[in-house]
């Protein structure tokens, strides 16, 4: 990924060398029509930036260039240089580069008497001139000072060569090995004096990291940093943290974790593509396993994934996740799926991203898995620039990236993991709950950039279906995890059944008595329609009477007015 | 060296070509030095030539010139480069295997 240079005017001429990150750490490159020192120790990649100079010289910028090499054959140079992906032989066929092998054989010379490096200087002229170059490397002119002894010569014609160059307009790296307590073991920078530039390869740890720094630059403002750098297949690339723009364009669209419980605790149902995720969790929390299931669900959805394991092997990833009833080997088969393994002590931290690097470039996967990240030892800051890098490296390419990390408790760890943090969008955190004499696995969404996300603290299981989460059961001291809570449970069932038949118990209770209540009420009723019925009757007989007694009234009347 | 043997077989026929810049006053001094010791011990048994770098360029490359003047002895083997003016005449025999001689003038 070439980093653009950042727009600038120059006060000094600049001339691009084409190394990613390093235009814009000297804000435009190196000075143009001038000598230039790279210096550094044996294998500190001198060779490799004088080259990716004139390479960038030669195919980026239509500048032509000529490599004079005092140490390697033309043909061992090209060799060397092929692994980044540089073709200098055909370069030089087609007259856009040339190589001159300054071969000095120190038994074959016989000093006697006054000389001068005319011949050095007809060379490098007639080469320059061959092919009308702009760019020179001189690589390593030190070696002069072994082959021969005339110092004093030496560095008169040093300072000529210097001066000629400069007077030709060449834009020119002259590498020197590095010396004790100086930059270059014979002092080039006393004549080099525009800009130095210092290559490190240092091993810390036990691991090498290759590092650049700008020490001079005169007339020109730079960074003034040690800047990690790497080498790979596209060259050289400096990693100015700085430099990694956070500028990529963003996808609204949602991928599945592969844990369906997951995705219903995230918002948008799942992580948004070319996000980057990480789950935390102590050892035997299930990382791997969870990094297996969001890789098995990526194939199964067609897309490719990029695996990149540091503490197992493929086969043992896909033996331990066919425990959980997931059929990895064939995503392998079918080319979905590829398994990059490597011990991080393997490589610095620098060649395990060009290799990451590589790799991406090589097989355009659309989800990356780096299973754990907490393996990669190293000073803080280098490791934090280098995961930073790597998930700028993913983001860029719109790859949705899983990393997994070992948390320790306290301590340095949880720092870093701080630190990382502020990269990821999402993190996760597996955790482990001791209760009641057991262990039991819980997970919750420390956060989710872009989407609300649940609170929970939810408990999982991993069995031959996979990855489950179970329904939370909050009971009356908190979350109840594992035996506890399925005890729980079952109380509750039984409680409930208590309550259930208890209700129901009182229900016939009321029906027996309600029965009983309408018995009585019909009792009564009848009761009172008899005494009705018989106060009919008096009342019917009383009628009769009353009307006997009119009618023997009557006839007793008319008996006594007959009478009269 | 083989010096010894040299001179008891018949002595070796001699290749060399001498690289000078231009016309400097040091390349004219060293091909005069180097007439004049071939004159005096490779009489009749020498091939010399004299390249202009300036002229030649392609010539100092393939023949692996740095310095000038140089003098290369292509034969007999094993091959020398002697680089200097010649001036340190003890020097360019032993470099090129030939006997120094008692009466040394210099």
């Amino acid at each position: 990924m070439p980093i653009k240079p950042a727009p600038f005017r120059p006060s000094l001429p600049k001339t691009p060398t084409g190394v990613a990150g390093f235009d814009e750490i000297t804000m435009g490159g190196l000075p143009t029509g001038r000598p230039s020192l790279v210096c550094g120790a044996t294998g500190s990649g001198k060779t490799l930036f004088a080259a990716t100079f004139l390479v960038n010289g030669a195919v980026k910028y239509g500048e032509p260039g000529v490599f004079m090499s005092f140490e390697e054959r033309a043909e061992d140079l090209a060799a060397n240089v092929a692994s980044l992906g540089y073709d200098l032989e055909a370069l030089v066929a087609e007259g856009r580069l040339g190589i001159d092998h300054v071969h000095i054989a120190r038994n074959e010379i016989e000093e006697t008497g006054e000389y001068d490096l005319e011949g050095l200087f007809v060379r490098l002229g007639f080469a320059v001139d061959q092919i009308g170059a702009k760019r020179v490397v001189l690589d390593t002119l030190e070696s002069l000072f072994s082959s021969l002894s005339d110092e004093a010569v030496l560095r008169a014609e040093l300072r000529r060569l210097f001066s000629w160059i400069k007077a030709r307009g060449l834009t020119a790296i002259i590498t020197g090995e590095q010396g004790e307590g100086r930059f270059t073991r014979h002092g080039l920078e006393e004549y080099v004096s525009d800009c130095v530039v210092l290559l490190d390869n240092r091993v810390q740890d036990q691991v090498t990291t290759r590092r650049l720094r700008v020490v001079k630059y005169r007339g020109s403002a730079h960074g003034t940093n040690e800047y990690p750098f790497l080498i790979n297949d596209h060259g050289i690339s400096v990693l100015p943290v700085t430099g990694a723009s956070l500028s990529y364009s963003v996808s609204d669209e949602v991928m599945s974790s592969g844990v369906g419980g997951i995705d219903a605790m995230l918002g948008k149902g799942g992580f948004f593509r070319g996000s980057s995720v990480l789950l935390s969790g102590l050892a035997g929390t299930g990382k791997t396993t969870f990094a297996a299931t969001f890789a098995d669900a990526a194939c199964t959805r067609g897309e490719r994934c990029l695996f990149f394991v540091f503490e197992e092997s493929a086969e043992q990833i896909c033996r331990n996740a066919r425990s959980v009833g997931l059929d990895l080997q064939r995503h392998v088969e079918s080319g979905l799926l590829r398994f990059e393994a490597a011990r991080p002590s393997l490589y610095g931290l620098e060649m395990h991203l060009a290799r990451i690097h590589r790799d991406l470039d090589a097989f355009r996967p659309a989800v990356v898995v780096v299973d754990p990240i907490s393996a990669f030892r190293g000073p803080d800051l280098e490791v934090y620039a280098a995961l930073l890098r790597m998930v700028d490296l993913l983001k860029s390419r719109r790859i949705t990236g899983l990393f997994t990390s070992l948390r320790g408790d306290g301590g340095l760890q949880d720092a870093e993991d701080q630190g990382l943090s502020s990269l990821m969008d999402s993190w996760i955190k597996l955790q482990t709950v001791e209760a009641n004499g057991e262990m039991n696995r819980t997970l919750y969404i420390i956060k989710s950039r872009g989407m609300s996300h649940s609170n929970q603290v939810r408990e999982y299981v991993m069995s031959g279906t996979g990855i489950g989460l179970i329904e939370p059961y909050i009971g009356p001291g908190g979350v109840l995890t594992g035996s506890a809570r399925i005890t729980q449970v079952a109380r509750e069932e039984a409680m409930q059944l208590h309550r259930r038949q208890k209700a129901e118990r009182r229900q016939q209770a009321l029906e027996r008595r309600r029965a009983a209540l309408e018995r009585q009420i019909a009792e009564m009723r009848a009761s009172l329609e008899t005494e009705e019925e018989e106060a009919a009757g008096w009342l019917r007989e009383e009628e009769l009477r009353e009307l006997v007694l009119k009618q023997d009234r009557e006839v007793l009347a008319s008996r006594r007015s007959a009478a009269e | 060296m083989s010096r010894g043997r040299g001179l008891a077989a018949d002595p070796p026929r001699y290749h060399l070509r001498l690289f000078v810049a231009g016309t400097s006053p040091l390349s004219l001094r060293t091909i005069q030095v180097l007439r004049r010791l071939c004159g005096r011990y490779l009489a009749g048994r020498v091939d010399l030539e004299v390249v202009d770098i300036y002229q030649q360029p392609e010539l100092a490359e393939r023949d692996q010139i740095l310095a000038a003047p140089t003098l290369v002895k292509l034969a007999p083997l094993p091959l020398r480069r002697l680089i200097g003016d010649l001036s340190d005449e003890r020097q360019v025999l032993r470099a090129l295997a030939l006997p120094l001689e008692d009466t040394d003038g210099e």
